[in-house]
């Protein structure tokens, strides 16, 4: 039978994707045609949803973006054969935005049913933890660290330095929690993979329980995902029941279990601290550091915490090996990296590349400009706690290092896009007031730090003792960047102070040419 | 608002199917909350009991998290996001026209009853902004007349 492709991703639903497959399947039943119709991940090309694919004798072809008024034209033409029509694509993988990637970790996401555990056997699923349960736990480790894989949440700290502390950590109970509490504006990269492979997801924790020898995972997934949760759920369900979860994986003996919790829309808790105490049952209050949660974690044992693109990438790693994924990327940023294109962008979406990159390929090659025609005036990388760039910025190359030497950060590889519309002395005052909104409470420069921020930002814009006002906001920040607990008051500066640098005639200001 | 000992049976089933789960007072909420719509302030106290937890804490935990209410919403709950993303897509024109359209501000509920607002900081749909949800269906690309067709579409259904 025929099999056309409509996604179930979240984003091609809030377009119409339902409906869609709704209109294909009664016209099908109307005209008495049959065609299997599989709702699969998205493809990540969001100006193109909803996407309609179609397996033919000539391959794998698309049409798009399709209402539901275009079914019936659609099937006129021939949609089930991949005949042309006006909205015909071809093949999705051969154009210019999906060849030039690198899809590892996001290598089935469009492809398959996500929640199908043969479509996952049969598109290489598995054969990571297959390797993995081959080997000692300090060899799977060793695997991780070679491959140079780097925290994708935001933090980039080296995954495999961290699995080998808790390894090392003596404890009956260690536990696997992943962070999928994805708040960041402009990343939707841990909900595609959840909702578009949620297996690949599951097995990438399994093999980080083997490694480190923990039985019980946690997926903390935040509220604001529930296609999510009910993809993960689907998912879990086929695990268990095929002896990919449990108590005896694949007859090895080796156990482990897995439980998706929801979060309830605070920001805070994607702080691996405040994730660990919301998971608790408590306030989502950030932790002091040391002990680190390598050490003393979730209910007190040792606790690997990973970002949900982290984990995903671990079981390509264990397929392939540590060298393959290192053969990727630039410097110390190794492997891919899932860059989301959202805000002002004519072509948004999912765009899975080796570190190196730069901002401006992103942005004009891949990206078409602003969707509103409009010259390109900032661009936010790395969520609401990274730094807004620049024109004369966009040279730099999407790497750990390279970010930092700008004092900007490459976070989880969301880039927001404005066009010159943009007032940055609001989005400035908006980093504060958001700071205001999601401080868990428990240190002073961030509970109380934003609120002044939020004020004194006012005071400039209103041409209140400007000078000295300035001079506060920036005393502000610092106080802020190095007394706060975590990244949340820690971080908010850098949004708020590269505004200030790079668009000073936002705030009213002359500009200074640092 | 309606009487807590109608409401009750249902907090002490939900208390008691999560009894042995480790961590559980946020599933617990959810629980009671998908089931009721909100959590009654006067659960807490049941909750506390069962859980071996002070008031405060339950109320602490309660009150920190932003998902949770502790009063009745609409019958439909409207999410709009705030953040950068849609924000640079026309959100705040989309926020003062859906505030403008219900004739309520964030954290309230159409004097119908019908509808209740709130902020959302990223619905992670951000490729297709403005995002806004009813209840658990997220919507893209929303333009104020998409708003206007939506509110009509939701009108008289549960």
């Amino acid at each position: 039978m025929t099999r056309v492709f409509i996604s179930r991703d979240s984003t091609a639903l809030s377009l119409g994707a339902e409906q869609v497959a709704k209109a294909l399947q009664q016209h099908l039943t109307d005209a008495g045609k049959t065609a299997e119709i599989v709702r699969n991940g998205s493809r990540g090309l969001f100006w193109l949803e909803p996407l309609v694919e179609v397996e033919t004798a000539q391959g794998r072809v698309a049409y798009g973006p399709v209402q539901v008024e275009d079914i019936a034209s659609l099937l006129d033409a021939g949609l089930l054969e991949g005949k042309q029509h006006p909205l015909f694509l071809g093949n999705i993988e051969e154009t210019a935005y999906f060849k030039n990637q690198n899809r590892l970790t996001f290598a089935r996401v469009g492809l398959t049913d996500p929640v199908n555990l043969d479509h996952y056997l049969a598109n290489d699923g598995y054969r990571g933890l297959k390797n993995a349960l081959a080997l000692q736990p300090v060899e799977i480790v060793k695997h991780v660290t070679d491959s140079g894989l780097r925290g994708r949440g935001g933090a980039a700290f080296p995954t495999g330095i961290k699995w080998n502390t808790v390894l090392n950590a003596p404890s009956e109970q260690k536990y696997i929690v992943c962070n999928a509490d994805e708040g960041d504006s402009g990343t939707f990269s841990d909900r595609m993979i959840m909702e578009g492979d949620p297996f690949v997801l599951i097995e990438g924790m399994t093999i980080a329980g083997l490694a480190v020898g923990a039985t019980q995972g946690y997926i903390y997934l935040r509220v604001e995902y529930p296609h999510a949760k009910i993809a993960l759920n689907q998912a879990i369900e086929a695990a268990k029941q095929n002896g990919y979860l449990g108590e005896n994986i694949q007859n090895s003996g080796k156990a482990f279990n897995l439980e998706v919790r929801s979060g309830a829309g605070a920001y805070i808790c994607g702080e691996e601290t405040s994730l660990l105490e919301s998971l608790e049952g408590k306030r989502g209050l950030v932790r002091f550091k040391p002990p680190l949660p390598a050490i003393v974690g979730l209910f007190g044992k040792p606790t690997v915490v990973n970002n949900v693109i982290s984990l995903a990438s671990v079981p390509i790693i264990l397929d392939k090996g540590g060298e393959y994924y290192k053969n990727y990327g630039m410097g110390r940023s190794r492997g891919t990296l899932p860059l989301q294109l959202a805000g002002n962008i004519k072509h948004p979406g999912l765009f899975e590349a080796a570190f190196g990159m730069t901002l401006r390929e992103i942005l004009y090659d891949y990206g078409g400009g602003s969707a509103s025609g409009r010259p390109i005036r900032a661009v936010q990388v790395g969520g609401p706690l990274g730094a807004y760039l620049h024109e004369g910025q966009f040279d730099t190359p999407l790497d750990y290092e390279a970010f930092a030497a700008i004092s900007a950060v490459l976070g989880h590889g969301g880039i927001v896009v404005h066009d010159d519309t943009v007032n940055m002395a609001d989005m400035a005052r908006y980093a504060m007031e958001f700071c205001v909104e999601e401080s868990c409470g428990k240190c002073t420069p961030c509970r109380i730090g934003s609120t002044r921020g939020v004020e004194v930002i006012d005071r400039i814009v209103d041409g209140v003792n400007k000078d000295k006002n300035t001079a506060l906001l920036r005393d502000l920040c610092d106080t802020m960047t190095y007394g706060s607990l975590c990244a949340m008051g820690g971080m908010t500066p850098f949004p708020v102070l590269s505004s200030l640098n790079h668009f000073p005639e936002d705030f009213g200001l002359q500009a200074t040419k640092a | 608002m309606q009487d807590y000992q109608t409401q009750k049976p249902v907090v002490l089933e939900i208390l008691d199917t999560h009894q042995s789960m480790p961590g559980n007072l946020l599933p617990i909420l959810h629980g009671i909350q998908d089931t009721l719509g909100y959590i009654p302030p006067a659960a807490v106290a049941d909750i506390a009991k069962a859980l071996n937890l002070s008031h405060a804490e339950v109320h602490g935990v309660i009150s920190f998290y932003h998902y949770f209410r502790d009063t009745p919403p609409g019958q439909h709950t409207i999410r709009i996001c705030r953040a950068e993303s849609c924000q640079a897509m026309n959100g705040k024109s989309l926020e003062n026209h859906a505030k403008q359209q219900l004739g309520i501000d964030y954290h309230e509920t159409t004097s119908d009853g019908v509808f209740s607002l709130e902020p959302v900081y990223c619905l992670g749909n951000c490729a297709c902004s403005p995002s806004v949800t009813v209840d658990h269906e997220v919507f893209g690309r929303v333009t104020p007349e998409k708003f206007d067709s939506l509110l009509a579409s939701f009108k008289g259904t549960k």
